[in-house]
């Protein structure tokens, strides 16, 4: 008797792959293509022939900022669902048949977008171009798989963030940070409303936001653009597109107070120190602010030689470390800096530091020769994330649903090399106003 | 054209032996420098990048009593200012040259991760080469990092994740290196000095001791003389020195920490095996049915999936240099842990008593050779895995073998190994939280007592 082991298969399968030859480096940061099914799916196909392997990720523009009132945690609850089973797959099958066939998945939801993935062997590239499609548009969502989901969430919940004291003030502040603006919303959900969550409002929210035309496919690895649209044709070209909303457009009201939160947990062993700005969106002003603000927290906050670092950590020895971190949304944006003290020193001394390092900046301003070094390790970052093909697919997706065209994308290293001291300063004027910043201050517990 | 190597390095871990009419692609070789310092490199040029692992046989299980810690300060104040450089020249020149260099202390070995872009190789390897050779460990600079290792302490008498783990390993490896913390306590911390650190350097440096890849955009020549430069000025011996084999304290116990907190997390684990141990592969199977990633082990299955309990759930073998051992966690609301305690002593049971099916068998199989290729999608864990090769023995072939030894796995080879390690009655468990309606446990302070 003949046996045919699915290893021999794989490995046959894959002989076929390697006379593709290596493609030439190119100056641009990704070698891209991208496009469009008449049904309105969004197609972009990254080759790199490195290895045998592929990566599809498929990019909903719809997230957490979606979650309609007293829904939140919505968006990332039809994350989990979307596991549980197709009008042709039942629930459980779709990750058993991933990773049968050796694949590594997973999704996760963010504020602008919901993200689905899957890495596999490049002679596995239909089967799981068919799995996803079909839950594009076939999922169904029954009561019975709801109610153990719905536990599944809110243990989540409870590991990410009721466990942390770190996780829970982050939500607290982010929430007092955007007066109006859904970014003001935990992804995860409140926990008050996740209780409530049920079969309806995952059916509606899959509904309202589930289709090809609000989606980018990204495929990257070894294969071809032909094969990709070919395959991107006959599975996903029939799925009929949906008139789907506008989102929700609500102009953030100017911040006049600053604002002041303190929390006290008994399982923090040291104080935390933190402070959060309003900041433009990745394309407010043709995107110029984004990028200027990207070298502003690298000077500020990026490594060890930064100024924060070298100021609190190396010469005034009050941290044991600090940072800073830009965060762009579709429609708005965060800019963050922090502190944690070094064993004995007051969270005043920290606050007080700080506030002059920002008004230091301020008043003398970046060198040019900062900005210089700066924008050239950025631009080796780039480099770097080339190495890695869920890396490069990620990028490329998340830049694309909160509005950044791919020419963007492949030109970021030239736009990072383009700014200038001058850019510099005037969004760090325009983002780093003390009374309008959001303090957000973890104490320990006394202890008797 | 050329064609990549690492392709077929890559091509090769998944399994094929390519013979493309006289070239053949030989994607590891091992590249020896003329004063004898070796490196196995997969050659590509597909990126201007390298990267470079290198480890030093002998780790924080080696910090003499007293001097717990050692190897992990010592390891972290490499990049604090080696040679003429202070901490913020060495930090400000590695910046700015985009390298990136990482320094790690495990039980077992010492070692790190240099990237770098192929332009600056030359600089980089010379930095790597001060940081190993001349590092200053100045006094303001311990101060700094000691306070940092202090501050991850504390912090970690309060993480309940951490406090599971720690009071796990140091209740199942009481009298053992492997029970102590690899960053050692704030006393012993407090007590390590500069000649306590320019010693371990001294002692655990050593040529013989050190392995290295190597993956990337450089030539075998080009590698041979950075080989040279970089790490031929290293003693040619380390200092001798020895772990006592030991075997994780083989008792069940039920412990408690009590934390006011909404969810318990709880770890559990009892003697696994080791990586050479013949049956490694027929474990490694069985673990993946019972416990492994993804959404199909039994223990997703049957805490996650059909009950919700849990969001993550798993186990995995950790096979230390002198100790096997079979470790998981899983986090669960309060009222619900004896549940899930009931379900994964229920599960560890119907495995030993009954194996896998035949159906789990083959997904689990696929699933272990199909993805272990895919795993290795970075330069930087092409260069960790050569590494690993070379230090468990494993030799240039091993994808083809490893893919052949789990193809070879039966329901007999897996129903034996599960007989050997499952014991549900002997299962270590530590809970931090506030569990109710536990039967059996014992409760014990944060630190252990």
């Amino acid at each position: 008797m003949v046996s045919v082991s699915p290893v021999r298969v794989l490995v046959s399968l894959l002989i076929a792959f390697i006379l593709i030859s290596v493609v030439p480096a190119s100056a641009k940061q990704f070698d891209a293509e991208s496009f469009a099914l008449s049904n309105g799916l969004q197609v972009v196909v990254v080759p790199f022939h490195r290895a045998p392997a592929v990566t599809q990720m498929v990019w909903y523009k719809a997230g957490a900022y979606d979650d309609p009132p007293g829904k939140s945690g919505i968006a990332h609850f039809v994350e989990h669902l979307m596991f549980r089973g197709t009008k042709e797959t039942p629930p459980g099958e779709f990750s058993r048949i991933v990773s049968e066939n050796g694949g590594r998945e997973n999704a996760s939801t963010s504020p602008d977008y919901t993200v689905y993935y899957q890495t596999v062997a490049a002679d596995r590239l239909e089967l799981v171009m068919r799995l996803e499609a079909e839950r594009m548009h076939d999922l169904l969502i029954s009561e019975e798989q709801v109610t153990p989901e719905r536990e599944v969430i809110i243990e989540e919940r409870r590991t990410r963030v009721d466990n942390q004291p770190a996780s829970l003030l982050d939500e607290q502040r982010n929430a007092v940070l955007f007066l109006s603006n859904h970014y003001r919303l935990p992804a995860i959900g409140w926990l008050t409303e996740m209780r409530g969550l049920g079969a309806d409002d995952a059916r509606g929210f899959y509904a309202t936001w589930y289709a090809p035309n609000n989606a980018v496919l990204v495929i990257a690895g070894d294969v071809d653009v032909a094969r990709v649209r070919a395959l991107a044709e006959t599975y996903y070209g029939p799925i009929p597109p949906r008139p789907v909303p506008a989102h929700e457009a609500l102009a953030e009201p100017p911040k006049v107070a600053a604002t002041r939160l303190e929390m006290t947990s008994g399982h923090v062993a040291s104080p935390a120190w933190s402070r959060a700005y309003l900041a433009p969106s990745y394309t407010e002003s043709g995107g110029k602010p984004a990028d200027a603000l990207t070298v502003l927290a690298e000077i500020l906050g990026g490594g060890e030689s930064a100024r924060l670092y070298r100021s609190l950590v190396i010469d005034k020895k009050l941290a044991v470390s600090t940072g800073a971190g830009y965060e762009p949304f579709r429609s708005a944006g965060s800019f963050s800096i922090y502190a944690e003290p070094n064993d004995g020193v007051s969270v005043t001394d920290i606050e007080a530091a700080m506030s002059a390092e920002i008004r230091r900046l301020l008043s003398e301003g970046v060198s040019a020769t900062e900005v210089e070094r700066v924008k050239q390790r950025l631009q080796a970052s780039a480099l770097y994330s080339r190495d890695s093909l869920s890396g490069v697919a990620r990028i490329i997706g998340a830049s694309l649903v909160t509005g950044r065209s791919l020419d963007d994308v492949q030109a970021w290293p030239e736009r990072i090399g383009a700014v200038t001291a001058e850019e510099v300063m005037a969004v760090a004027r325009q983002v780093l106003k003390e009374d309008a910043g959001v303090t957000a201050v973890l104490l320990p517990e006394k202890r008797s | 054209m050329r064609r990549s190597t690492l392709r077929g390095a890559l091509a090769l871990l998944f399994g094929l032996v390519l013979s493309l009419g006289a070239a053949r692609a030989n994607g590891i070789v091992e590249v020896r420098s003329s004063s004898g310092v070796t490196a196995w490199l997969i050659e590509d040029h597909t990126l201007p990048l390298i990267a470079v692992e290198f480890q030093f046989d002998g780790g924080s299980a080696l910090d003499p009593p007293g001097q717990e810690g050692r190897a992990n300060l010592a390891m972290d104040l490499l990049d604090e200012g080696a040679g003429e450089f202070d901490s913020h020249a060495f930090k400000s020149r590695v910046e700015d040259l985009s390298v990136r260099l990482d320094f790690e202390a495990s039980y077992d070995a010492v070692g790190g991760t240099m990237r770098t872009l192929s332009a600056n190789a030359d600089s980089a390897f010379d930095l790597l080469q001060l940081a190993l050779t001349s590092p200053r460990f100045d006094a303001v600079a311990i101060e700094r990092v000691k306070s940092q290792v202090a501050s991850e302490l504390r912090e970690g008498e309060e993480a309940p994740k951490v406090i599971a783990d720690r009071i796990w390993w140091h209740t199942a490896f009481p009298d053992h290196p492997y029970g102590r913390r690899s960053a050692g306590s704030l006393a012993s911390l407090a007590k390590l000095e500069a000649a306590d650190l320019r010693r371990f350097v001294a002692e655990r440096f050593g040529r013989d001791k050190l392995t290295l890849g190597v993956v990337g955009d450089i030539t075998p020549q080009r590698l041979a003389a950075l080989l040279d430069r970089t790490f031929g000025s290293l003693p040619a011996h380390a200092a001798t020195a020895a772990v006592a084999e030991t075997a994780a304290f083989d008792e069940a116990a039920l412990l408690v920490v009590n934390m006011p907190i909404p969810q318990s997390v709880v770890t559990f684990g009892e003697r696994g095996i080791k990586r050479d141990d013949p049956d490694w592969y027929a474990a490694l199977v069985m673990n993946e049915i019972l416990a492994g990633s993804g959404l199909t082990s039994r223990l997703t299955s049957e805490i996650r999936e059909k009950r919700g309990l849990a969001y993550g759930v798993g186990a995995g073998l950790s096979p230390l240099r002198h100790a096997g051992i079979l470790y998981g966690r899983v986090a669960t609301r309060n009222d619900r842990v004896g549940d899930v305690l009931d379900i994964l002593r229920a599960e560890w049971r119907r495995f030993r008593d009954d194996g896998p099916t035949p159906a789990e068998l083959k997904s689990a199989k696929t699933y272990l050779i199909g993805s272990f290729p895919l795993s290795l999608d970075t330069t930087t864990r092409l260069a960790g895995l050569l590494v690993s090769l070379q230090v468990e023995g494993l030799g240039m072939d091993y994808v083809e073998h490893r893919a052949a030894a789990l193809a070879a796995v039966m329901v007999e080879d897996v129903r034996r190994v599960a007989k050997r390690l499952l014991d549900p009655d002997r299962l270590r468990i530590v809970i931090v939280g506030a569990p109710k309606g536990l039967v059996g446990a014992t409760e014990i302070a944060a630190d252990g007592n």
